[in-house]
């Protein structure tokens, strides 16, 4: 176990070395989730034109952000999949979301168009238990009357990697079905009862645009922008609505952000007509008692401009803002919860 | 280059003899001395560092997967879970695939290797031989992650929709190898990813038999012919007998490429940790669930695992290279015995 971590350690002090070097050039430093990556490039490139800070982020995965900022190499870690209240308090993290988007269940049968068919969520959960094995299954043929399903294999496609977007889908699989819980449960990967695998969106995108036949999830953009047919999904309230930003927003502006403990929150399952049902925010993590607290301020003041300023920029990489009042919630949680060494708060 | 060598040391060396033995002083033998001691000891310690890189890796691999070998102890060898919610691993999904693959790659690659070799050395007009020689050490350059492009975006939909549907109506329903040609057709899988490895390992092995083949002398080969042997015959009796540690050689470099390769497999075998009967149906191999899974492994168990299987790809290929070292030997030991 000991070893191990030294190991770890290692593998983070050659990796800080790297990253260090990198710092000369660049203000502040952060790493982690893929998903975000687009806009936060984006965001940064605008910041630097506007203020001249530089901020360099690393998509090297949730996963690894978590493993970054635990080791302190970075300024700020990135996740896809909130962190539980209780490992934020033991390790002395805060985070706050910063854009929402969603996954997207895409079908690759001859002659569906985008938004044709229909599925609830048990019915997506025995697809990937393997449960529901052939497309003219009574269970789909009942929502898709006006479809003509053909008696084809049903191929699962998920992610080989794992994935916020995986532990966004399995999240609510989980939710939606008492069996899928028990048997496979959620993470950022898990043990998939079936199916082939795909390394990142772009390799499910593929898998699914290439197998006749097949059923997979991708970020609700990388849908968008390869033009793959995708489902409508039955909310909560019982209403089949199509992805897109209003139905995203309206799962966001739902969810009660202040009632959850460490903004741990999954806007999956959520409430309302028009709420999409499997939304996720993607998260930022940042110590909360600092040394430095020039650095973090930096990071700070960073979100804040994106959170301001950003909205245009995030829609138009198919990324969906937060509501206003989210977003004061979360700079009253860096007013209350960041300090520096002497216990006086870094923000504003 | 001879000329140049000559021409210099015309320019060096003194007109008489009788000089260069008087200036070869007992300083100047020290110096020489010294020099060929410290030419010496670098050579030996590049040669040395490799070893000790080899070890080095071996005990960080081994130090790194003791949390996954105290917790599963040889049940990892055995165990088909691959489950990191519950954190319970097993390797045998993945040893499986790797050895399936590459079998099938060997299967496939051998055969049209040694054709290709034959043709170049012994059958081929003159004027064919440069550009086909120059096309498998082309094929041999092309970075793997290529070669896993063109099997997913090329070779999949060609196998799935006019390969295998024919492969799963005519062999499927065969006896004994019926249940590895059947399933759906999906064009990935586990025959899909042997196939590319074969294509992947045929210009090593092909390179290194043609190369092999050219240093049989050509008084053997004409003698065999003199003697009324047919092509074949001399390529049976005479051509291989002589080169077969140079083609086992070949094809163990093959196999080492087949058993590690990583991107080209990934893009293909499905990723999928399951143990089906069909060929057609999707796998995993070590290399590729490395690649998949380490960036986002969570937990110390699930990193020790996966460095477990990186041990254990190390060991296979060390096993692998021994038996064919040992095979190697038994060979020589029948030749000794025979004459």
């Amino acid at each position: 176990m000991r070893e191990s971590k030294r190991i770890c350690r290692l593998v983070a002090l050659a990796s800080s070395l790297i990253i260090s070097s990198a710092a000369f050039a660049a203000d502040i430093t952060g790493a982690g989730a893929t998903f975000p990556y687009p806009i936060y490039a984006k965001w940064a490139d605008s910041y630097k034109t506007k203020t001249g800070n530089e901020v360099n982020y690393q998509s090297i995965g949730s996963g690894g952000g978590i493993k970054q900022i635990q080791n302190r190499t970075v300024d700020f870690g990135a996740s896809d999949m909130p962190m539980k209240p209780e490992d934020l308090e033991k390790s002395g993290l805060m985070q706050f979301p910063t854009v929402i988007g969603g996954d997207v269940p895409v079908v690759n049968l001859k002659g569906l168009k985008p938004g044709e068919m229909r599925l609830t969520g048990p019915v997506l959960a025995d697809i990937y238990l393997g449960k529901i094995k052939k497309w003219n299954d009574p269970a789909i043929a009942v929502l898709n009357k006006n479809l003509d399903l053909p008696d084809q294999d049903i191929t699962v496609v998920h992610r080989s990697d794992g994935s916020g977007t995986t532990f966004i889908w399995v999240n609510y699989l989980s939710k939606v079905s008492p069996e899928w819980k028990e048997k496979v449960g959620e993470g950022t990967s898990v043990a998939w009862p079936t199916g082939v695998g795909g390394k990142g969106n772009e390799g499910v995108a593929s898998y699914v645009q290439r197998i006749n036949g097949s059923i997979g999830y991708v970020e609700y953009a990388y849908a968008l922008q390869n033009k793959m047919s995708y489902a409508l999904v039955q909310n909560r309230d019982g209403y089949f609505v199509p992805p897109n930003i209003e139905s995203f927003k309206a799962a966001a502006s739902g969810a009660q952000w202040d009632k959850a403990p460490g903004m741990y929150l999954i806007l999956t399952d959520q409430a309302g007509k028009g709420s999409w049902p499997i939304s996720g925010a993607t998260f930022i993590l940042v110590y909360k008692s600092q040394d430095k607290p020039d650095r973090v301020k930096q990071v700070l003041k960073f979100f804040d401009w994106a959170y301001a300023e950003g909205d245009k920029l995030a829609t138009e990489l198919d990324y969906v803002p937060l509501p206003d009042n989210v977003v004061a919630l979360i700079q009253s949680s860096w007013k209350n919860q960041i300090k520096d060494a002497t216990g006086k708060p870094v923000w504003p | 280059m001879t000329s140049a060598v000559t021409a210099i040391e015309g320019v060096k060396s003194p007109p008489t003899p009788k000089i260069i033995s008087s200036t070869l002083t007992a300083a100047r033998l020290g110096r020489q001395y010294f020099i060929d001691l410290v030419f010496l000891n670098t050579t030996r310690l590049f040669a040395f560092l490799v070893l000790a890189l080899l070890v080095a890796i071996l005990i960080s691999l081994l130090i790194g997967s003791l949390p996954a070998m105290r917790a599963f102890g040889f049940g990892f060898l055995t165990s088909t879970a691959w489950d990191p919610v519950q954190e319970k691993f097993g390797a045998l999904v993945p040893i499986f695939g790797t050895l399936i693959t590459s079998f099938i790659a060997l299967l496939i690659g051998i055969p049209v290797s040694f054709g290709i070799a034959l043709f170049l050395t012994e059958l081929s007009p003159t004027w064919l031989k440069r550009p086909i020689g120059i096309a498998i050490e082309l094929l041999a350059g092309i970075p793997s992650i290529i070669y896993g492009m063109w099997g997913l975006f090329v070779f999949a939909p060609i196998f799935a929709d006019h390969v295998q549907p024919w492969l799963i109506k005519y062999i499927g329903p065969l006896a004994i190898i019926g249940p590895l040609f059947s399933g759906t057709p999906q064009g990935i899988g586990m025959l899909t990813a042997g196939i590319i490895l074969a294509i992947m390992v045929i210009p090593f092995i092909a390179s290194v038999m043609r190369d092999v083949f050219e240093l049989v002398p050509t008084l053997l080969k004409e003698s065999a012919y003199g003697l009324g042997a047919t092509t074949w015959e001399v390529v049976w009796h005479v051509v291989l007998p002589y080169t077969k540690v140079g083609v086992v050689g070949g094809i163990l470099l093959g196999l080492g490429r087949a058993l590690g390769e990583t991107m080209a497999v990934t893009f293909v075998i499905g990723n999928a940790h399951q143990v089906y009967t069909s060929l057609f149906a999707p796998g995993n191999s070590i290399a590729s669930a490395l690649a998949n899974e380490f960036t986002e492994a969570v937990g110390d168990l699930y990193t020790a695992a996966l460095i477990e299987l990186g041990l254990l790809l190390f060991l296979i290929t060390v096993i692998v290279l021994a038996l064919a070292k040992l095979l190697l030997l038994q060979l020589a030991k029948k030749e000794g015995a025979q004459t």
